[in-house]
């Protein structure tokens, strides 16, 4: 910090008759943005014309504040909406949800098959999920996948933005029909992890088809063939998906660095 | 007297803004760009090439969107191809791609305020540089509107908008002038100066006036490779009264173009 300027010093600043060699200048002007007692003893010393024309600048300031346009005001929940929501997955959303509705008709229905609400939760997602980190879906992807933002953890907001729908739809159709909420949750959870998982070696969307065709092949159409209920969903496998989806997420989040570039694979 | 930004006085720690040593890149199965050698530094560069020279696929190359088949590519210094962590490089990246996406239902501010987060801009920074941003496109008056009533030219300038909000220090323009009226053309090449100051400026165009204009140096590749690269006088003295076009600029542009078929031919 620079010694205070002398109240002469100041006096001739201040005064644009009085020349002041440029140096100086320079150096009482970096001291006066950093001094605030300098600043007011500067003003105090100011001259009733240089009061006037301060006043003056202060009131067509004034005025034409008043005079433009209004700020725009903050609007944090609309960018808030627009962050986390993807706009161009909510038709599959919708669709998802729908799915799950018929499911708990039929499970009203037909109490003797297997829930179909269980048979389909693993699954119940991974369309939403595909559909959030798509070349073909997402109309601005070539604009998203140049960001800084764009990587796993996009993936994952996005992932979590579907969860935040299909999630309350699946408690709400397992209260309706009485399967276990952890059987219902665990699988839905531990598919989204498996997805996200593949989908760094083959792509986000061939994973979510790839996982999606093998769990109705190997499950569903067995046990709609069969009318029992699946082995993998029986009451005690609940610890066993915990621990598939706890696995499956820590494997995820070693492969970020595979979702830098948004590959033609998705 | 023109006030000297920071930018123009740091020194940097890289010879070339962008660096490319025999850079591939594949569009599909296709290697689109073959073993190109480009090095660019500040100041606005026109990228010129006939139909299927792989302008596109450079630009997506540059962006960081498609990742390079071969070859070494450095942007501000650091090296992008292959794993190599991407976010430090895209937060000084601005990218128009040639058709770009958007979500119809946000406005121009939002759309704009949107790109501005994804490119991790400082929370505080972000209304004020989306309104310059928008301002500098001459689009105020539209800010508010949404994106799916924007025409052809409003739209573009939309695209510029979220191109330039981050102040970039490598800019990228894929075809911006299509859909301009000639009007807003002359505007764009007033934005263009003003932006390549103090950073590096790539405009991709198949309009060589446009080039002549605003550029302070001519790329020309054809085939992927690097046929030429100069100052748009030297350009146009390359043309001579034998070739074709209606300026002297596109004189020069096939003759160039003439004489490097020539060449590859042989």
């Amino acid at each position: 910090m620079t010694t205070h300027p002398s109240p002469a010093v100041l006096a001739r600043y201040a005064d644009r008759e009085m020349s002041l060699d440029e140096a100086t200048v320079w150096s009482v002007e970096v001291h006066l943005e950093n001094c605030a007692d300098c600043r007011a003893q500067m003003a105090g010393s100011a001259t009733d014309d240089s009061r006037d024309l301060l006043a003056r600048v202060a009131a067509g300031v004034d005025h034409n504040i008043a005079a433009g346009p209004a700020p725009a005001g903050r609007r944090s929940w609309l960018a808030a909406r627009n962050r986390w929501l993807v706009w161009h997955s909510v038709p599959w959303l919708i669709m998802t949800v729908a799915v799950l509705g018929c499911a708990v008709l039929l499970d009203a229905l037909q109490p003797s098959l297997p829930s179909v609400v269980s048979l389909l939760a693993p699954v119940a997602p991974l369309p939403g999920v595909a559909i959030a980190w798509s070349r073909r879906h997402d109309p601005a992807w070539e604009l998203v996948a140049g960001t800084p933002a764009a990587g796993l953890a996009m993936l994952l907001r996005r992932t979590a933005g579907v969860l935040a729908v299909v999630v309350p739809a699946l408690v709400l159709a397992s209260a309706r029909t009485g399967v276990s909420l952890a059987l219902t949750l665990l699988p839905c959870v531990a598919f989204t992890a498996a997805t996200i998982t593949l989908g760094a070696f083959v792509g986000v969307r061939r994973a979510a088809a790839g996982l999606g065709t093998a769990w109705a092949l190997a499950v569903v159409v067995p046990a709609v063939v069969t009318a029992e209920p699946p082995a993998v969903l029986q009451p005690g496998s609940s610890g066993v998906w915990a621990l598939l989806a706890l696995t499956l997420a820590g494997l995820a989040a070693t492969r970020a660095d595979s979702f830098r570039r948004l590959t033609s694979h998705n | 007297m023109r006030t000297v930004s920071a930018a123009e006085t740091a020194t940097t720690t890289y010879p070339w803004v962008v660096h490319a040593e025999g850079l591939r890149v594949r569009a599909g199965r296709h290697l689109a760009v073959d073993g190109l050698d480009l090095a660019l530094d500040t100041g606005v560069h026109g990228l010129l090439g006939p139909n299927g020279a792989g302008k596109t696929t450079l630009m997506r190359a540059l962006a960081t969107v498609v990742k390079p088949a071969g070859g070494r590519l450095t942007l501000l210094g650091e090296s992008v191809d292959g794993r190599a962590d991407l976010r430090r490089v895209r937060r000084g990246l601005g990218y128009l791609p040639q058709q770009f996406g958007f979500y119809p239902r946000f406005t121009v501010r939002e759309f704009v305020e949107y790109m501005a987060w994804l490119k991790e801009m400082p929370k505080a920074a972000v209304p004020g540089a989306v309104q310059r941003a928008i301002d500098r496109v001459g689009l105020t008056a539209k800010a508010d509107a949404r994106m799916k009533t924007l025409s052809g030219g409003m739209l573009r300038r939309a695209g510029i908008a979220q191109a330039i909000v981050n102040d970039p220090a490598v800019l990228l323009l894929d075809e911006p002038t299509v859909g301009l009226d000639p009007e807003q053309r002359l505007d764009f090449r007033e934005l263009l100066r003003d932006v390549g100051v103090d950073s590096c400026v790539l405009v991709s165009t198949h309009l060589v006036e446009d080039v002549v204009a605003a550029c302070t140096d001519v790329v020309l590749i054809n085939e992927g490779r690097l046929v030429y690269q100069g100052t748009p006088n030297d350009l146009i003295a390359q043309g001579g009264q034998g070739d074709a076009g209606d300026s002297a600029a596109e004189r020069g542009y096939s003759a160039l173009l003439r004489r490097h078929r020539a060449e590859a031919g042989r």
